[in-house]
């Protein structure tokens, strides 16, 4: 226990140390990104890794919170007020989600999820006096908390940290109390968690709201980090790109997420900065991951048969010790 | 009166593109229980593949419907090697499969980016369809009704395919029971490519036969490969009637929604969704492959 406690403690100091080892501003704007990125897939893999259910429509959910900063921004309200009705809207707009598409589970919930995403993206792209189309929405400002200014890269770097920590240590609450562990009972045997009298829907909308709450945090912190939003964020790419970061890192597993965060990430920064082809990089590493290591990546899939299941815990063995390096 | 009367000609019309489209992805679902997230991928290089032929690039112009119908076999082939090479691969892992079909439909919009460049493609009506019909006060153009009738004939011998002949049979019991499908003897993953091919195909052929009207650009995957997904949801997975019903909903829904709200086309199409997913989540005509 204590020796947990120095990895974290140890893994916090390097993580606040990152902007002072790197100086340069445009890695420590990577940074930032891969951080933020990682709060969008904690938010993720709540759904993939611990209920079960793949939605291939949560870049919506993130679009949803930015453009609700952006506009209310725009319309002359002030941060704090911008940043928690985002939040609500956020969340008003999850619960619609959840409701809609828990009306299925497996396969039926990825193409419900996929097409209310893209619907909201269509929402984004077309309902121009609000969204202002493909021209998207600038954001003048980034808050001032506290009187700190987050213009500078480095004080954005330390605020998105902040939030990151909270996020990793809420997300580590959740899937260890009661309810995470009923929600993993709900994605192994829904209908024996069912007999034991435990409420399956609920258990399942309870972590869709969870899942969109960190999906709006990354979303608000997306829309400051950029200063702008515009339907591209919105798009099936970038619900991909967030369940790529899942799937890399390890669906169901506490840290997997920040670790394919990162990943991804970097790989998307890096290819770009030599060839134009990022699209096709994500298709092929999607196709590759899936082809060649399904096993322990993709934990519905393991549900689907009882011999990819013994391969998944074999799997697990050999993720846990990298995930198991970082707090 | 005019005005109203044309809209519906265009929402029959694009109703009919969109069962094109949309059968084969719920035969395709029905079958093989995944979506196919390539749908509008095929449906796009069916389009650009056609275009190209119209162009004359490769030394030779070939005539419209020609060009469709090559364009439609050609795709019908990449669905096959697909299904055979990555698909089959993933048997049974149906996540797996979804997630490569995913992946195969970015490769595929950043390989058509690569290769028919950024500006949208504008097609020509064909020969002999430019014209109009006039039917009293109100004025039809030829080619959209050509389209419909183009679409009923498809979704007539679809359904006398489904109905009456063998493969129908067999495609039938597959879609209701794969296991014991293959206990009576019916190859199932045969039926598997037959199906993802013949699916590939009508979504080329919608791609090429639907240009005229949509023109062909980058994205064209994306703002279709939804509306197949409603399609199915309203319908019903696996079903032909629930894509054909579902198509002309949706194809109503979102040419009277460009034409009275543009702003809001997309997301009306929301609220049929809506009424069937409470309602009816097995979709109007869920489990039924007729």
């Amino acid at each position: 226990m204590i020796d947990r406690r120095i990895a974290i403690a140890v893994t916090i100091l390097a993580l606040l140390a990152v902007p002072y080892a790197i100086t340069e501003v445009y890695y420590v704007n990577i940074a930032s990104q891969i951080l933020l990125y990682a709060i969008f897939a904690l938010g993720l893999n709540v759904l993939v890794g611990y209920a079960g259910l793949v939605s291939l429509g949560h870049a919506g959910l993130f679009g949803v919170a930015s453009y609700a900063v952006a506009s209310l921004l725009a319309a002359g309200h002030g941060h704090a007020i911008a940043i928690l009705a985002a939040l609500a809207i956020g969340l008003v707009v999850t619960a619609g989600f959840a409701a809609l598409s828990l009306r299925a589970t497996g396969i039926s919930f990825i193409m419900i999820t996929l097409a209310l995403g893209e619907i909201l993206w269509g929402l984004a792209y077309r309902w121009i006096s609000v969204t202002n189309g493909d021209n998207g929405v600038n954001v003048a400002t980034r808050p001032m908390p506290f009187g700190i200014a987050l213009t500078a890269a480095r004080s954005f770097y330390d605020a998105t940290l902040i939030v990151f920590l909270v996020a990793v240590a809420a997300t580590a609450i959740f899937v260890r109390s009661p309810f995470g562990a009923a929600l993993c009972g709900t994605r192994d045997q829904p209908r024996r968690m069912n007999a034991l009298g435990y409420h399956v829907w609920m258990i399942r909308f309870g972590a869709f709201m969870f899942s969109g709450l960190l999906t709006s945090i990354a979303g608000i912190l997306f829309v400051y980090y950029n200063q702008f939003i515009s339907p591209q964020a919105l798009q099936l790419n970038a619900s991909a790109e967030a369940l790529l970061m899942v799937i890399s890192g390890g669906a169901g597993t506490l840290l997997g997420p920040v670790v394919g965060a990162g990943l991804v990430v970097i790989m998307k920064n890096v290819v770009s900065a030599y060839i134009e082809r990022w699209n096709f990089m994500l298709g092929a590493i999607f196709v590759a991951i899936v082809v060649f290591m399904p096993e322990g990546l993709v934990p519905g899939a393991v549900r689907l048969s009882r011999s990819a299941w013994r391969a998944m815990s074999r799997a697990k063995t050999a993720v846990a010790p990298v995930a198991g390096r970082k707090p | 009166m005019t005005f109203w009367l044309l809209l519906t000609v265009n929402s029959v019309t694009f109703g009919g593109l969109l069962f094109l489209l949309s059968a084969g992805f719920s035969l395709i679902f029905g079958l093989m229980r995944i979506p196919n997230l390539t749908h509008g991928s095929m449906f796009m290089i069916g389009a650009y593949l056609g275009t190209t032929f119209l162009s004359g690039a490769l030394g030779f112009t070939l005539n419209f419907w020609l060009a469709a119908i090559i364009s439609a076999l050609e795709v019908a082939v990449l669905g096959a090697l697909m299904e055979r090479l990555l698909l089959r691969r993933l048997a049974g892992q149906q996540l797996a499969q979804v997630l490569v079909t995913l992946g195969v439909s970015f490769m595929v919009a950043d390989l058509c980016l690569m290769g028919w460049g950024g500006d949208p493609i504008s097609v020509a009506t064909p020969a002999g369809l430019g014209g109009f019909v006039r039917l009293g006060a109100a004025v039809f153009p030829l080619y959209r009704l050509a389209i419909i009738a183009i679409a009923s004939v498809f979704a007539v011998a679809l359904w006398l395919m489904l109905e009456r002949t063998r493969l129908g049979a067999m495609i039938r019991a597959g879609v209701d029971d794969p296991q014991m499908a293959r206990v009576v003897g019916i190859r199932v993953s045969q039926l598997f490519t037959v199906v993802f091919a013949l699916g590939a195909a009508l979504a080329a052929f919608a791609g090429m036969i639907g240009a005229p009207i949509l023109s062909v650009y980058p994205g064209l995957d994306q703002d279709m490969l939804p509306l197949a997904l409603v399609v199915v949801i309203l319908g019903g997975t696996g079903s032909l009637i629930g894509s054909f019903v579902g198509s002309i909903i949706i194809g109503f829904i979102y040419n009277f929604g460009q034409a009275l709200v543009p702003e809001l086309a997309y997301f009306i199409l929301f609220l049929p969704m809506v009424l069937v997913l409470v309602l009816r989540p097995q979709g109007l005509f869920g489990g039924q492959v007729l």
